[in-house]
């Protein structure tokens, strides 16, 4: 399980676990989980059109997951978020069905773009992943409090002097950032999960943004980690464990800040208003 | 500096002549008014008469087409400013303290992480206390009540010392005592810290035991003075085009408009609506 073929796959996975760890807990934040999903998916087929004309694929995910990223921020400007974002992918996804029908050979290497090759990571590979996750950590560190700012308060902050538009632009860039260095690692279904749920799970743990951030990133590793010991173990895929994992942090999140609800209402009652959660509606 | 020079008072804001047309309509026409340090000013006016575009002007997130607005004599510029804007839904899910919002209005507008520092750590603790929100510093915001949550928003507004505190109709979807009790905070900021605070709202009422002037707004246009002098039968039916009645009842005010030519004409009571 620890060979120098696996050390690459626990490396390669680490690093796209801590990079998901940190931007999910901001595509949490903001409500992006559409971009997220949309920009993985249609970066995919950058790397079918790589393929097609003999480029790394890296670069077609690069350049696919940037202009799509910049596409969604500019139409998101003008119409509706989601709709902007639906566009993309939906042109994304057709260019990548044109450049499949094209290609010769595909099969196998397009299962795992999709689903990843977590294994199948070379030395020469684990570079590029590592020097992209820096700079997406990196960024998120430098525009950390604007981007707090603006995904709270979006209004108060444009008055402050953080403009809503520059903040979407840049974020979007960290989400393209990620999922190109991501997507040949774990793949564009994998990542998305990786991206939602330990940044989902984290905010039931914690009242604190930045110890959020980092309960994201631990979560995401013992997520990635545990998947790939136990498709390793079992033989089964790793996308099932990293997939059903995810879900299953969610929900002890989500149990646990339920039963810390109870306790503390219970110790102060009299006090405290009834919850959203607990008013009946009739 | 000038512009304090030339009044000789603490003008704080200085609104001249600002017309707003926002795709091809007409929001707002040649409207002036001046506030001063310390002044309670109301910015009343029905949904939609564009309390909130006025408001954003000020800000500098909407261009007039004419017009000028000034901040202390000085150019416009922003962390003069404290805003707190209509309708913040805070996401209860969201892991963010009380504390952590007051923080933001300190510095989220700098780039990096957030180091914590005693000093910085102080000058929340101390906003808290001034808006009476210590016991809750803690909380997450989107647990916390209208009432609270518009405590914790003035006091990220005023953290960052301005000059001048914009409000957006805070007391709307609050109960009647919070509404009071946020109008009582907003009174005692302006008289002590002497700010100038221009607070829009649809309901005057809650507003006249502390309002030292008062901004009418309707049909796009605006009257300003005393509650007493714009809140005549005479002077809004000048603004409103129709006639107005201003009618008094137990230190309340209610604003009708009485179409009474047709009213008479089809008996019919209905068309005697009520403005405000």
């Amino acid at each position: 399980m620890f060979s120098d073929l696996m050390l690459n796959a626990w490396g390669s996975a680490s690093i796209v676990a801590i990079v998901a760890g940190v931007v999910g807990f901001f595509i949490v934040l903001r409500g992006s989980a559409f971009a997220a999903h949309a920009l993985p998916n249609g970066a995919f087929a950058g790397a079918a059109g790589a393929s097609l004309i003999g480029v790394d694929a890296i670069v077609g995910l690069a350049v696919f997951s940037v202009l799509g990223a910049l596409t969604i921020a500019g139409l998101g400007r003008r119409a509706r978020h989601d709709v902007a974002t639906a566009l993309v992918i939906v042109l994304m996804l057709g260019l990548g069905s044109l450049f499949l029908s094209m290609a010769t050979e595909y099969a196998p290497e397009i299962y795992s773009l999709l689903f990843g090759e977590v294994l199948g990571v070379s030395s020469s590979e684990l570079v590029p992943i590592a020097v992209i996750g820096v700079v997406c950590i990196a960024a998120v560190f430098l525009v950390y409090r604007p981007l707090l700012f603006s995904s709270v308060m979006p209004e108060v902050a444009e008055a402050r002097g953080v403009g809503r538009g520059r903040m979407e632009v840049v974020f979007l860039l960290v989400v393209a950032l990620t999922t190109t260095m991501a997507v040949p690692v774990v793949g564009a279904l994998l990542i998305f999960s990786l991206l939602i749920s330990p940044a989902a799970a984290a905010r039931s743990f914690t009242d604190r943004p930045f110890t959020a951030m980092g309960l994201s990133v631990l979560i995401a590793l013992g997520t990635v980690w545990s998947a790939i010991a136990l498709a390793y173990l079992s033989n089964l895929p790793i996308g099932f464990f990293v997939g059903s994992i995810g879900a299953g942090t969610y929900a002890v999140g989500r149990g646990w800040s339920a039963w810390r609800r109870n306790r503390r209402s219970s110790r102060r009652t009299g006090q405290t208003r009834p919850r959203p959660a607990q008013v009946q509606t009739s | 500096m000038q512009g304090r020079a030339a009044t000789g008072s603490d003008e704080i804001l200085a609104v001249d002549g600002i017309s707003v047309t926002l795709s091809g309509r007409e929001i707002l026409r040649d409207v002036t008014f001046h506030i001063n340090a310390g002044e309670f000013t109301g910015l009343i006016g029905s949904n939609g008469a564009g309390k909130t575009t006025l408001l954003r002007v000020i800000l500098g997130l909407i261009s007039p087409s004419a017009g000028t607005v000034r901040v202390e004599g000085g150019l416009r510029r922003q962390p003069l400013i404290g805003y707190v804007p209509q309708r913040i839904t805070l996401d209860p899910d969201m892991p963010l303290r009380a504390r952590d919002l007051v923080g933001l209005g300190i510095d989220g507008q700098r780039f990096g992480l957030p180091l914590p520092s005693p000093t910085r750590r102080k000058q929340v603790d101390e906003m808290l206390e001034a808006v009476d929100a210590t016991r809750f510093a803690e909380s997450r915001v989107g647990n916390l009540s209208g009432g609270e949550q518009q405590r914790i928003l003035i006091a990220h507004a005023l953290i960052s010392r301005p000059r001048l505190l914009l409000l957006d109709e805070p007391l709307a979807n609050l109960d009647i005592g919070s509404e009071q009790e946020v109008v009582d905070l907003l009174a005692r900021i302006a008289r002590d810290q002497r700010i100038a605070v221009l607070i829009s709202t649809h309901d005057m009422n809650p507003l006249l035991p502390v309002m030292d002037r008062i901004v009418y707004i309707a049909n796009g246009r605006i009257a300003t003075g005393t509650t007493a002098e714009v809140v005549s039968s005479e002077s809004l039916t000048k603004l409103y085009g129709v006639h107005v009645d201003v009618i008094h009842v137990h230190n309340r005010i209610l604003v009708v408009a009485g179409r009474r030519e047709e009213a008479l004409q089809h008996g019919d009571t209905e068309s005697i609506v009520e403005l405000m």
